[in-house]
């Protein structure tokens, strides 16, 4: 923090950071740099050359098509099928990047630098902040953070990956159980109104039914037809709840 | 494995088109927002979110891909949400998931 306060530019955009905030994003992207770690160990145990995953971390920065695109290459897959089977994974960001627009810049190379810094948690740390100051701090701490040390990770994993690190499994430390906890510490301060709540709770209703019916990645997709569950209700629950 | 041209082209295709998608929302938000309804466009935009984040916790939580993902990720999740009804700290949320998981696992739940 007080080496970044030196910096202008810096210190105008975290002004309204609090040390909270620092603190929750801080072990959120740790966690994040612990699977980037396994993510480089597993890639280059599994045969991909050193710079792959490390390049792939940089230029896509999406953590599971990273993971299914390294996989399926490895194995034998055409480049194209991985690269596609990759791109239907991250199909979420538009439904999420719609959400927490007000924070892109119009214009410029800020507007490119913010897309490309969208994860869900980039995403999840803005979406409960209403303040725009906050939300913007949040965005774009979250997403700086998370891109720094999900790289850090991926590189050092990449370097030792011949060694004891490949056999290391993030889901020993029950990694695979604290992702979709973040998303939810994140997501119920964010339901204010019985709309939202309906939203939310059709939302992951539509996910799970579709899981059988929808290639991996569509159904996170697809719960954004729980926005209709919230709109209709919106009509006769709204008005007694501000907001 | 041996890196050829396809493989650069799928690489390409795979970083151009996440950062296609990420570009994307932001453009279609600025298409349906703004004007006289702005209020209730940006409830819709938010809703969005909310609503794929929803997704994105109870698949995760229970599924790896199609496959169901077994019982320890599920409870640590559970215990999670129990933590986040209570009002606990995000730090406390997020440590309890994983200790759950990785403690039941340790016990040999799959």
């Amino acid at each position: 923090m007080r080496s970044l306060n030196r910096t202008p530019g810096l210190a105008n955009r975290i002004r309204s950071v609090d040390r909270e905030l620092l603190r929750d994003v801080l072990l959120v992207c740790a966690a994040d740099g612990v699977v980037g770690l396994s993510f480089g160990a597993v890639a280059v145990a599994s045969g991909a050359p050193l710079w792959l995953p490390v390049l792939l971390s940089v230029v896509v920065f999406a953590g599971a098509s990273q993971f299914v695109f390294v996989a399926l290459v490895t194995g034998g897959s055409s480049p194209l099928v991985a690269a596609l089977t990759g791109t239907v994974l991250n199909a979420r960001m538009v439904p999420l990047g719609m959400g927490v627009a007000d924070v892109v810049p119009r214009s410029g190379w800020r507007r490119l630098l913010a897309a490309h810094l969208l994860t869900d948690e980039s995403a999840a740390f803005t979406l409960p902040r209403r303040d725009p100051g906050e939300r913007r701090s949040a965005f774009w701490l979250t997403g700086v953070l998370l891109f720094v040390l999900w790289n850090l990770g991926v590189m050092v994993g990449a370097g030792l990956g011949g060694t004891v690190l490949a056999s290391v499994d993030p889901a020993d430390l029950g990694l695979d159980a604290a992702f979709p906890a973040v998303l939810l510490a994140l997501l119920v301060p964010a339901l204010r109104t019985r709309a939202d709540r309906r939203t939310a709770v059709a939302g992951a209703a539509v996910a799970v039914a579709a899981v059988p019916v929808l290639p991996v990645g569509l159904p996170a997709v697809a719960a954004v037809l729980g926005v209709l569950a919230g709109r209709s209700g919106a009509r006769t629950g709204r008005r007694g709840e501000g907001s | 494995m041996t890196w050829g041209a396809e493989h650069w082209v799928g690489l390409g295709v795979l970083a151009v088109a996440t950062f296609a998608l990420r570009l994307l929302g932001p453009w279609l938000a600025a298409r349906v927002g703004g004007g006289a309804r702005a209020e209730s466009t940006d409830a819709l935009l938010a809703g969005l979110a909310v609503a794929v984040l929803a997704g994105l916790v109870v698949t995760q939580a229970l599924f790896d891909g199609r496959e169901a993902a077994g019982w320890a990720r599920p409870l640590g999740v559970v215990v999670a949400g129990v933590l986040v009804w209570r009002r606990a700290p995000f730090l406390a949320v997020v440590l309890a998931a994983a200790a759950t998981t990785a403690l039941l696992r340790l016990l040999g739940l799959p």
